[in-house]
């Protein structure tokens, strides 16, 4: 599944998560965004257990998109223990998400 | 066995399934991105499609999609590596196997140019953008610059002008290569500067961008600017790579061939922006779409 975070639960799902978290920043204007979508739907159901997978919708989250300096979306961080330990900007083939969820899983 | 397969899944390939569907060919389109329209989902605003005037191209692209799937043409999420076109079998070498038809048409497409310039790919996504309709909200009451002058680089730089306090058009020569009636448009905005005869030397910034240096080819002068984004607007290259060593490219990559889509490979053929032409718009695409099923047919026919 896939959750979705915002002010009010970043903090409790996302940075004190028990698992790595998969953060994507997104706004429904962005071509680039929606064609990552399927993308990340599928790779949260094929790590389920391992990242816990969530979007940010950066129109309702500006506060959030300017704490993590996102100003090219999308733009997809990873967080263990509540720091950014890597980050992809712009759509990726599957391929290359794929190889970067692997590195990042549990 | 299928008659043929397309790559690519923009306006060229999606033009070429509806035609193909029509032919009755058994076809499928592979497509590495999840969403189909290629190119033309970065861009806001497509004005120059006959019949649909101020289309976004998000939604043009999904009404494309749309078309393709009511005519049931199957399009699979893969990633296409490599080609073997020796025999009258094609194989389609791809990150999810291998696929097999009596003819593809190559319809890739472009991606947009990198520059090369000093802090250009260290500060990608901090500053450094590609897509003006994706990142332009985050650059609201700031400056930003857009590199290039051709449609794509205006029509950019009148999208950020909407929201940015100022936005400077590094170009470098003296006038727009850009459609007349955007150039009207952009000249007239009050918070555009036009930044002629200059080249992009370097983005500058430690963790975000800062500034831009430009360099005037006319007396070799040096500018910075002090801006917040740095848009690059300088053309697109062909997405290609993978049919290099199998079909004759022009110099730049592009697949040699006609308004036919005909290429030096028999069975092969190429439409849209990756192939050799004069003019790379939607319009141009799926023409050349439905020009390259004809030739797959007279093909077919023959073999």
């Amino acid at each position: 599944m896939v959750y979705h975070f915002d002010e009010s639960n970043f903090e409790a799902e996302v940075l004190k998560s028990e698992l790595p978290v998969f953060v994507d920043f997104y706004a429904d204007w962005c071509g680039p965004c929606k064609m990552m979508s399927p993308v990340i739907d599928k790779l949260a159901d094929e790590y389920a257990g391992r990242i816990k997978v969530g979007k940010v919708n950066v129109d309702d989250c500006m506060d959030l998109a300017q704490q993590f300096n996102i100003t090219s979306i999308p733009n997809m961080v990873f967080i263990k223990n509540g720091q950014v330990v890597d980050r992809v900007i712009g759509a990726v083939p599957k391929p290359a998400m794929k190889a970067k969820f692997e590195a990042n899983a549990q | 066995m299928l008659d043929l397969i397309i790559i690519g899944a923009g306006p060229a390939g999606l033009s070429a399934a509806i035609y193909a569907a029509r032919a009755r060919l058994n076809a499928v389109i592979l497509e590495q991105n999840y969403v189909n329209g290629g190119q033309i989902m970065d861009t806001y605003e497509v004005d120059n499609y006959p019949g649909l005037p101020g289309i976004s191209g998000m939604e043009l692209s999904e009404k494309m999609a749309e078309h393709v799937e009511r005519f049931g043409v199957e399009v699979q999420n893969a990633c296409v590596e490599d080609l073997d076109l020796t025999g009258d079998i094609k194989k389609v070498v791809t990150d999810e196997g291998v696929f097999e038809a009596r003819a593809v048409i190559i319809a890739s497409g472009a991606i947009h140019s990198h520059l090369g310039v000093d802090g250009e790919e260290r500060l990608a996504g901090m500053g450094v953008s590609y897509c003006a309709t994706c990142d332009g909200a985050f650059y609201r009451n700031k400056e930003a610059a857009v590199i290039g002058g051709g449609n794509v680089a205006v029509e950019d730089a009148i999208f950020l002008a909407r929201g940015c306090s100022k936005v400077y058009v590094v170009h470098r020569r003296d006038e727009l290569r850009a459609d007349k009636i955007l150039q009207e448009q952009l000249l007239k905005l009050p918070n555009v500067e036009m930044v002629w005869n200059s080249n992009l030397k370097s983005v500058n910034g430690d963790k975000k961008v800062e500034s831009i240096t430009v360099v005037n080819k006319l007396d070799q002068s040096e500018r910075e600017i002090q801006l917040s984004g740095c848009f690059i607007a300088v053309g697109i290259e062909p997405r290609s790579a993978f049919a290099r060593n199998h079909i004759a490219t022009d110099e730049k990559g592009y697949i040699i061939a006609d308004e036919t889509g005909v290429t030096n490979v028999p069975g092969v053929f190429a439409a849209g922006d990756v192939r050799t032409k004069q003019l790379r718009q939607v319009v141009t695409a799926v023409a050349d779409g439905a020009n390259a099923v004809t030739s797959v047919q007279r093909y077919l026919l023959e073999k």
